[in-house]
């Protein structure tokens, strides 16, 4: 056997060792990733298997169509389900535009001004701020002095969780816009109110529309900014200057409560709500896939 | 150094750049240009990365002032009148001084409506007047017969070069004066090129073309003058033949050479 092959053996025997090793490595790297991948999924199929498993029993056709019945009275949900959709439609139709705007003088007018900076602080500041804090908010300024809960102080106070959210997105989107496209659109001789509505915002428009969708997701389950601002109705109203039933303060009432009937109600509203924003995030998704 | 440079005389003056000085900031980007750009001809700027022909070519339809931290000074006439001084709005100016960029940038919209646009800013036409001025702007971009059938598709469904083309037709739709052309052939392969330069040949029949250019060999095939750029400054200008084949400065010579640097 000469050197050389000596030596190459040798260098093979090395080399196989070495990848063996990382071999081991690498698999227990992703055994460790996939263990932790599987915890947290647990939890999140545990959840919906729990939601499917008690909120499909109690739902029925009455559930859609009779209102919230007394304490052991057969019942449904539907003016909560009537109550959180008005709300929460209102709330985006009322903070999209507000969003929207506020996001693209963010990112086409104040990207280096002081009032740019300052709206950023504080819109980051909203952003994480207690959605509870926004009810309490709502609470002071418009129902301790308007005398009466109602669905109007509700929709302001999710139309003040979507504005940061929706600002957030839109500001974020139209700066992932290549500035060679905005050029290009200024080269035509083209006016910047042109430039924006139909070249910058036509360009981000997938991704400002899921950060509307994901918006509308966050506010139909929030409960604690209706509690002190829409409250509770037992009865069907679309009258938003009264108080009106939601979805998740109808939940928080019912599933505390000791009665059969309205914690199998709650379950199934909690079903309704799950079943709403896993729609909207599917729908995000597909929309944000299609860019 | 001497920048008053020699001016070709054959053709009338189209564009004149006098005692032009251009900051970004503080950076003093270039320095004291002074040129007279011949009508209806190709003239190529040339010269090493940051030279200072891009930003050249950005004042002459004052692209530069998106940006607030950068200014000019001096005098840019066109047609003799100065376009940096004027009342006039901007949009009327790039009207009139249309340009392309180094990557395609089609708008989210349509083949059709990608050209349609641009023309509405600045007239009223019917739809079979706008339909004939897409198709003379896409036969012009030598462009018509790929896409033709397929108007309505979205136009970042292109290939690249296509999409350059698109550009191209985009901008002469509007029918400017002055087109002007930041590398626009940097981002395609060589066929897609070939087609672009022949285009530029046409083009200088209706056109005042001025491209950007790094390709020593492209600016040589498809110019009528050449200026070489250095450091913000404009070292020489002159015809095509005579910047290639006898450059009066040496600085000339051995970026042409290779021996640069």
């Amino acid at each position: 056997m000469s050197v050389a092959a000596h030596h190459n053996s040798a260098l093979q025997a090395t080399r196989k060792r070495r990848h063996a090793a990382r071999k081991r490595t690498n698999y227990i790297a992703l055994a460790l990733s996939l263990g932790a991948m599987a915890f947290g999924l647990v939890w999140l199929i545990w959840i919906l298997i729990e939601t499917v498993r008690l909120g499909v029993g109690g739902l029925t056709l009455a559930t859609f169509t009779q209102m919230t019945p007394p304490p052991q009275e057969a019942g449904g949900l539907a003016n909560a389900i009537y109550g959180s959709l008005v709300m929460v439609g209102l709330a985006t139709l009322i903070g999209t535009p507000v969003g929207v705007m506020a996001g693209i003088y963010l990112a086409e007018y104040g990207q280096k001004g002081w009032l740019g900076s300052v709206t950023r602080f504080i819109n980051d500041i909203l952003l994480s701020a207690p959605s509870i804090v926004v009810g309490l908010f709502i609470y002071s300024t418009v129902v301790a002095r308007s005398k009466t809960f109602s669905g109007w102080a509700g929709v302001l106070a999710l139309a003040l969780i979507v504005v940061p959210v929706v600002i957030r997105t839109t500001e974020n989107m139209l700066t992932l816009v290549p500035n060679a496209l905005r050029e290009a659109a200024y080269a035509l001789g083209m006016p910047k109110w042109r430039v924006i509505s139909q070249i910058t915002l036509k360009s981000a428009r997938a991704g400002v529309i899921t950060g509307v969708l994901l918006a509308v997701a966050r506010i139909s389950g929030e409960t604690a900014p209706l509690l002190f601002t829409a409250l509770s109705n037992q009865f069907f109203t679309s009258d938003l200057g009264q108080p009106m039933a939601s979805l998740p303060v109808t939940i928080f009432k019912f599933a505390m409560s000791p009665y059969e009937n309205w914690q199998q109600l709650a379950w199934a509203g909690v079903f309704l709500i799950t079943v709403g924003v896993l729609a909207l995030n599917i729908a995000a998704r597909t929309l944000f896939r299609q860019r | 150094m001497d920048t008053k440079v020699q001016t070709p005389q054959e053709a009338r003056v189209k564009l004149a750049v006098k005692n032009l000085n251009f900051y970004y900031g503080k950076f003093h980007a270039l320095k004291n240009v002074n040129m007279e750009l011949p009508e209806n001809k190709v003239t190529a700027f040339i010269g090493p990365s940051g030279c200072g022909k891009s930003t050249l070519l950005r004042t002459f339809n004052r692209m530069f002032e998106l940006y607030p931290e950068q200014r000019a000074e001096g005098q840019i006439l066109l047609d003799g009148s100065d376009i940096l001084k004027t009342k006039e709005d901007v949009s009327l100016i790039r009207a009139r001084v249309g340009m392309v960029f180094q990557k395609p940038t089609p708008f989210p919209m349509s083949i059709y409506e990608n050209i349609a646009f641009g023309v509405r800013l600045f007239e009223n036409l019917s739809r079979t007047e706008m339909d004939e001025r897409v198709e003379w702007a896409l036969k012009k971009a030598a462009l018509w017969n790929e896409v033709k059938d397929k108007l309505n598709q979205s136009g970042s469904g292109l290939s690249g070069g296509q999409q350059q083309r698109l550009c191209i037709a985009r901008g002469i739709a509007i029918k400017p004066e002055v087109l002007l052309l930041d590398e626009p052939c940097s981002a395609l392969d060589p066929i897609s090129t070939g087609k672009i330069e022949e285009l530029i040949h046409e083009l200088k029949n209706d056109y005042t073309v001025l491209i950007v250019t790094h390709n020593m060999q492209q600016a040589a095939r498809c110019s009528d003058y050449t200026a070489y750029m250095y450091l913000g400054e404009l070292i020489e200008f002159g015809a095509t033949t005579d910047i290639f084949m006898k450059p009066k400065r040496t600085e000339t010579e051995d970026y042409i050479t290779g021996r640069f640097g």
